[in-house]
């Protein structure tokens, strides 16, 4: 065969094998969303973070506005610290609350961010102190059975 | 009573025969493996003869990699939608497809196809050229036989599977997509954004192409392996060749569970 050819079709082969990794990477793995040059980090504590996840999404209003970057535990307190990075392009207020709430019944969990009043705004490595831990469903369907028994005794009693 | 003393003997001799002659393969293979590493230099020097060889190792199998991706994806659409649906989940067909594929799918898939495809003509070429004494020809014009007919089809095989997994994988969802989206009726957006959640690049499509390059160095070792060291007889290529396959498999299927034992043991 040519020398000429063969050189086409073995560049041809391997500019469709380049295209497929840049597609893989871009349009599957989504690598274009948010990169940590441009975020800032902040703290948050929780008493339980239920099944939250590190890379979980952190949505305002149901954007995703960062990522959860790092979880780890305070000996001290004995909560939970959880490190979020959030897009620059987005400010929050320092008194905004987060919440780690989840999508679905039974879907995965995030953390979902409520802004707040104050005019100052949060900054790398600040402390985010109103926060609401994970709904765990155990504890959910532990405190209905104890509500529903604590109805049939008042019930008895009133007869 | 010696004789009986030599059928004794001769039970523990043939007892271990098998194991010091797989022991003495596994460590001509160990020397040949540094034997073709070393060799390779003449990738860079002589890009030429690289060329060639990813003709007909890429290029060649081309064919059965954009078939065999296509229906494994329509497949995947097919059983995994049928499964999902059961529980409401219809919508995620396309994150399953997209994981399944570049997780393990299309590494193990593409390995397997490429060893049978190209591994066994890369052997069978190899074994022909011995058993015609062409190699000895080499030597005696003072040319290396590792550095000029092995380690090219080495490192074309090596730039050539990776390759050839990537576009398995795309062929694969594109498959996927197919029979989500046009015969299911699965929207078209809701597909692709799941994919694009569930799908980690550093944890599923880095993980797959390092997957991917351990499986090409294993199959394209084991080819040129068994075609150099064939037993210079039509019978002793044929073997070769057979035992390319076979061995491949193994070794590919093998390896799989250990890397993928260590790249998702985090989670």
């Amino acid at each position: 065969m040519k020398r000429q050819l063969l050189d086409f079709w073995v560049g041809l082969f391997v500019a469709l094998g380049i295209a497929a990794l840049v597609f893989l990477s871009l349009r599957v793995a989504n690598l274009t969303g948010l990169d940590d040059g441009s975020a800032y980090s902040v703290l948050a504590e929780f008493d339980n973070i239920g099944g939250l996840k590190v890379r979980a999404p952190v949505k305002s209003a149901g954007v995703t506005v960062g990522r959860v970057s790092d979880i780890d535990y305070d000996t001290v307190q004995h909560k939970a610290v959880v490190t979020v990075a959030i897009d620059s392009r987005y400010q929050f207020s320092t008194d905004t609350s987060m919440s780690i709430l989840t999508s679905g019944l039974l879907g995965e969990q995030y953390i979902g961010i409520q802004t707040g009043s104050d005019s100052e705004m949060l900054q790398d490595g600040d402390l985010v102190w109103l926060t609401s831990s994970a709904m765990v469903l155990e504890n959910l369907i532990g405190e209905f059975l104890f509500s529903k028994a604590k109805e049939g005794t008042g019930d008895t009693e009133a007869q | 009573m010696s004789d009986y003393l030599q059928r004794v003997s001769g039970f523990f001799q043939a007892l271990g025969r098998p194991v010091t002659e797989q022991l003495v393969a596994l460590g001509r293979a160990a020397r040949f493996f540094v034997e073709v590493i070393l060799a390779s230099g003449i990738c860079l020097r002589r890009p030429g003869l690289v060329v060639r060889e990813m003709y007909f190792i890429g290029v060649m199998s081309l064919v059965i990699i954009l078939v065999s991706g296509l229906f494994v994806g329509l497949v995947l659409g097919l059983q995994m939608y049928d499964t999902l649906e059961r529980f409401g989940s219809g919508d995620i067909v396309g994150m399953v497809v997209a994981l399944s594929l570049v997780r393990e799918l299309g590494p193990v898939l593409s390995a397997l196809l490429i060893s049978s495809r190209a591994g066994s003509a890369v052997t069978a070429e190899i074994g022909l050229m011995k058993t015609t004494e062409q190699l000895t020809a080499m030597e005696m014009m003072a040319i290396q036989p590792v550095a000029r007919v092995v380690a090219p089809r080495f490192c074309a095989g090596i730039l050539s599977v990776p390759l050839l997994t990537a576009i398995f994988n795309v062929v694969g969802i594109f498959g996927g997509y197919l029979v989500a989206v046009h015969l299911l009726g699965v929207d078209t957006g809701t597909f692709w954004s799941q994919m694009e959640s569930a799908v980690d690049f550093r944890m599923d499509v880095v993980n797959g192409f390092i997957k991917s390059v351990f499986f090409a160095v294993a199959i394209i070792f084991i080819a040129v392996f068994q075609g150099f060291h064939a037993t210079a007889t039509a019978e002793g290529v044929s073997l070769a060749t057979t035992q390319t396959v076979v061995k491949s498999a193994l070794v590919v299927l093998g390896m799989d569970f250990v890397l993928t034992a260590f790249m998702f043991r985090g989670i």
